[in-house]
């Protein structure tokens, strides 16, 4: 296990009182909300960026928003730090806890409290899980946007935290642009709730803000989001390719020539080869990338659309195209790529990055990640939203070497920092968490993060908030 | 007030908000003072004005960016998207017409006050669209968020945070946003004579079918002359705008108007009548009266609006109409502003806000703009605002 990245020193206050504390939440919390043995605990130490871990204090799993409220006081009381948890699915370590830490887990929380077809908007409690949403308002003919590839297990609350993003974020947005309203707790226990079934809300932004704040500011306890009618019909068409680059400048033009369809995923052979194993899709397994393409409307805009995508991927010479033929075989072509982070997991440990750049850096990007990659004498997976020139290399590892990992942690910060120095950022939907920390100082400068750590402190003037996230432990304000 | 400052770069920018925030002088923050008239009175010494900083920086039409210093005009911007058939695709409004004001509205001003048009319902606000941001602080130091790639979450969003600020956080001096393509064509179906409540029903119904409906607003029998001449049947105008593909947009206005024509008399306007309607209704056209009278622009749930005018309508002379598909109410009061029976009523439907966009000197001098924030949420803005500005030099009173 590497252990270059550093989790801020716990308190020896904190965990001189540990009984005490771990009582004193037993009074607050019903019977069967509190979670204290070394047993139950140990299946919170970690997130989905398996490499780092760290047993929790204690973990509170509150039913209400009152006893949310009841957790919070109690521990802004005694400076107790607090990790929220969704379902621990966050790729960046952003749920990983700390030694000192109470985790508050928002798993008992997952009712639907009011669908609203009229105003197009569900209210939710922050536990339910995304794939819930849609479920909910499906048979009606509306669905929740969003569409991170964890859907069946992250939770709403979760998405918010990180401003998660899917596969069909490129026509629809991701999680903040479908966002209506929160209600949440404040690290004192204040309840406050931002924006409403009101399309926009006024003074400071502080929803906008909210969300993607990765559990700093606060917990949110429920939130309204946007349903949007559903299409009349969809469908996802591949186009293999001999060449990465081809690919890439295809997506480039695609985009450039004002067609916006649902979705552009690409993934190169060694993530075809995976995802086609676990799913049998019918991916092309003779092309060295391939897109999946996906639009919608009635037959004839579909038709239409498609039309000027073939037109765009012949000129960069295209190898292999396959319409879907049915509902079925479209859910297979999803359902291949939505796995392929857990059919990945199968064969290797990774760790996912998370970079963005313009899609004119795409075809560049991808060829210097391969260099990275070779020099460090590792192997990748490409599979990611080529359409907003969101990309994942899965950078495969073996966890149980630590120079393996050691060297998966080194060329995965040099794909970041290629990322930024082509005009892009470190994360564009997995979040900051602890994984990129430490980089940030090269996308922002001092005095930037100054003026967001400032912001932070608004909300949270102690700093007890998911606190060794976000921000490089050196420069940060002097308690 | 004596002259504006209006320095022509960042740098000298910073350098007298230091100075400024060094001897506690208060500055009035402007772009083109085209909505200055809007949101409370401001107390302050001095005018910092961004027209000067001014200039595309960068426009990649293939990538569907572009940036700009905070000072340029929005025609020029406009005309640049124009000639790449792109378009800003959160229709901010011009507010020239109803608020009486000349000068020239540029890029930062439309940021700054998050200011959306009738697309809202589908492309969302202009804080939507806003990807990253330059701006100095209220102690002198140029301070830079977010980026120009369309999916970006590295650390928190002040991004967010400025766009809708009325310049009380910071001098915006150069903002990066998405731009999209114009739709090739678009349509606009017509039903007439429903009634308020028949409308929202009818709109919510379109916004549940397959049609993407990218504007869906309700033209009350006070106001639809304005908009929709008399050449069509009478009474209320309930409009939708479909846009896209030429032929997309033709199978789905047969769509939509046949399920129109079930309730009332429908008819298809064509593009260029398409795109004067909607510009009208962004603008708030028939409030674009000349008069002082007070306007109020009111935010709530789609299917609330229409409640909150007809409990209004009993009490006081009121004349409305309604854009996004009943959620935002343009209010004219034909006498007093009646701010806190507004308040009180839309507390009652379920909530939001109304804001005060026009009104004389002497109501607004005692009427707060923005609806008073609670209590909670009101310290936290502050607290927000002093990590910001910690002199209290921006815009003082504006928002408060
Ligand atoms: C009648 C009216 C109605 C309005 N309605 C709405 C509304 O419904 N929703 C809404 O969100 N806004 C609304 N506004 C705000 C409107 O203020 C916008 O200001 C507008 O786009 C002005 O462009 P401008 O360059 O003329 O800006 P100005 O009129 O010069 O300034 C507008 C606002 O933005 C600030 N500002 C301008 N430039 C900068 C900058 N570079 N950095 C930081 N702050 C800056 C100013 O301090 C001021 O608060 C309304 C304004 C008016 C007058
Ligand atoms: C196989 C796989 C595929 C994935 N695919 C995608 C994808 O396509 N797109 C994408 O964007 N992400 C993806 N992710 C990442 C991850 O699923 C998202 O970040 C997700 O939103 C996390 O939700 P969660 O409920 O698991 O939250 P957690 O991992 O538990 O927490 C995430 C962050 O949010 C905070 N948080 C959680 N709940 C709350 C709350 N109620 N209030 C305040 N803060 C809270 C936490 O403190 C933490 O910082 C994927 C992950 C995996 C494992």
């Amino acid at each position: 296990m590497p252990e270059t990245i550093a989790f801020l020193e716990p308190k020896p206050s904190v965990l001189a009182r540990r009984r005490q504390i771990v009582e004193d939440l037993a009074d607050i919390l019903p019977a069967g909300c509190l979670i204290s043995e070394k047993r139950g605990l140990v299946p919170f130490e970690t997130d989905a960026f398996i490499a780092y871990r760290q047993v929790p204090l204690a973990v509170a799993l509150p039913e209400t928003t009152a006893q949310v409220a009841a957790v919070l006081k109690y521990c802004s009381r005694y400076g107790i730090p607090v990790v929220p948890r969704g379902a621990g699915t966050s790729l960046s370590g952003g749920a990983i806890p700390q030694s000192d830490a109470v985790v508050i887990g928002l798993s008992k929380m997952s009712r639907i409290l009011d669908i609203d077809f009229a105003n197009r908007s569900a209210t939710v409690q922050a536990g339910v899980t995304n794939i819930n949403i849609s479920e909910a308002v499906s048979a009606d003919g509306f669905f929740y946007a969003p569409d991170p590839s964890s859907q069946l297990a992250c939770t709403i609350g979760g998405n918010i935290g990180m401003n998660s993003g899917g596969a069909h974020c490129l026509k629809y947005g991701v999680t903040t642009n479908n966002l209506l309203g929160v209600k949440m707790v404040l690290f004192d226990g204040t309840v406050i709730e931002l924006g409403g079934k009101a399309l926009d809300a006024q003074g400071y932004d502080l929803l906008g803000f909210v969300c993607g704040s990765e559990g700093q500011l606060g917990i949110v306890t429920e939130a309204t989001v946007r349903l949007l009618a559903k299409p009349e019909g969809t469908r996802p068409v591949l186009f293999g390719f001999m060449s990465s680059e081809e690919a890439g400048s295809c997506v480039a033009e695609v985009i450039g020539s004002g067609i916006i369809p649902v979705a552009i995923e690409f993934m190169d052979k060694p993530a075809i080869g995976i995802c086609e194993a676990f799913a049998q899709a019918g991916y092309p397994m003779d092309v060295e990338a391939l897109l999946i393409v996906e639009v919608e409307g009635s037959e004839a805009e579909m038709e239409a659309m498609l039309a000027s995508i073939i037109d765009i991927a012949r000129r960069h010479g295209v190898a292999t195209i396959r319409e879907s033929q049915s509902a079925t075989e479209a859910a297979l072509i999803w359902k291949g790529r939505k796995s392929a982070f857990g059919a990945t997991g199968r064969i290797a440990d990774y760790i996912c990055m998370d970079g963005t750049v313009p899609l004119s850096q795409l075809s560049y990007v991808l060829k210097k990640t391969a260099e990275i990659i070779d020099g460090y004498g590792l192997r990748v997976a490409n599979v990611f939203h080529a359409g907003d020139g969101n990309m994942h290399p899965l950078i495969l590892y073996n966890i149980n070497d630590p120079e393996d990992a050691a060297r998966a942690e080194a060329a995965g910060n040099d794909i970041l920092r290629l990322c930024v120095d082509a005009g892009g950022c470190l994360t564009g939907e997995h979040g900051v968490g602890i994984e990129k920390r430490d980089l940030m100082l090269h996308q922002f400068t001092q005095m930037d993060l100054n003026q967001q750590m400032a912001a932070r402190a608004a909300f949270d003037p102690q700093w007890i908030m998911n606190p060794s996230k976000v921000f490089p432990l050196e420069g940060r304000p002097v308690a | 007030m004596s002259m504006a400052f209006e320095p022509t770069s960042e740098t000298e920018a910073a350098d007298i908000i230091r100075q400024a925030a060094g001897a506690g002088m208060a500055l009035a923050i402007t772009g083109g003072g085209t909505r200055s008239g809007f949101g409370n009175r401001v107390r302050a010494e001095q005018v910092l004005s961004a027209r000067k900083l001014s200039g595309i920086v960068s426009y990649n039409p293939a990538e569907m960016t572009m940036s700009a210093k905070a000072g340029t005009p929005m025609a020029e911007i406009e005309a640049a998207l124009l000639g790449n058939r792109q378009m800003l695709a959160f229709e901010p409004m011009d507010h020239r017409g109803v608020m009486g004001t000349s000068g020239v509205p540029t890029i930062g001003g439309v940021f700054a006050a998050n200011v959306s048009g009738p697309r809202r319902i589908t492309a969302g606000a202009a804080r939507d669209h806003l990807l990253g941001i330059r701006f100095v602080n209220g102690a002198g130091e140029a301070i830079k968020s977010g980026g120009r790639v369309m999916k970006n979450v590295t650390g928190l969003d002040l991004v967010k945070l400025l766009c809708g600020s009325h310049g009380t956080l910071g001098l915006l001096t150069e903002v990066t946003f998405k731009v999209l393509p114009l739709p090739p064509a678009a349509a606009t179906i017509v039903a007439f004579g429903l009634d308020d409540a028949q409308a929202v029903a009818a709109m919510a119904h379109a916004l549940s079918m397959p049609v993407e409906v990218s504007g869906a607003a309700h033209l009350t029998e006070s106001v639809r002359y304005r908009f929709v001449g008399s050449s069509h049947p009478e009474g209320a105008a309930t409009v939708l705008r479909l846009e896209g593909l030429p032929a997309s947009v033709a199978v789905r206005a047969e769509k939509l108007k046949a399920a129109f024509a079930q309730v009332a008399p429908a008819t298809v306007l064509d593009q260029e009548a398409t795109e004067k309607l909607w510009r009208d209704i962004r603008d708030a056209k028939p409030y674009a009266d000349g008069t002082q009278k007070p306007l109020w622009r009111v935010s709530v749930a789609p299917t609330a609006g229409h409640q909150l005018v007809a409990a209004l309508r009993l009490q006081t002379g009121v004349d409305a109409f309604y854009d996004w598909q009943g959620g935002l109410v343009w209010l004219r009061m034909e006498a007093d502003a009646e701010a806190d029976m507004l308040r009180r009523f839309i507390k009652g439907i379920g909530g939001g806000h109304a804001t005060l966009v026009r009104a004389s000197d002497a109501v607004r001098a005692v009427i707060p703009a923005f609806e008073p924030e609670p209590a909670p949420v009101a310290a936290l803005s502050a607290r927000i605002k002093e990590k910001f500005d910690p002199m209290g030099i921006f815009n003082p009173g504006k928002m408060g």
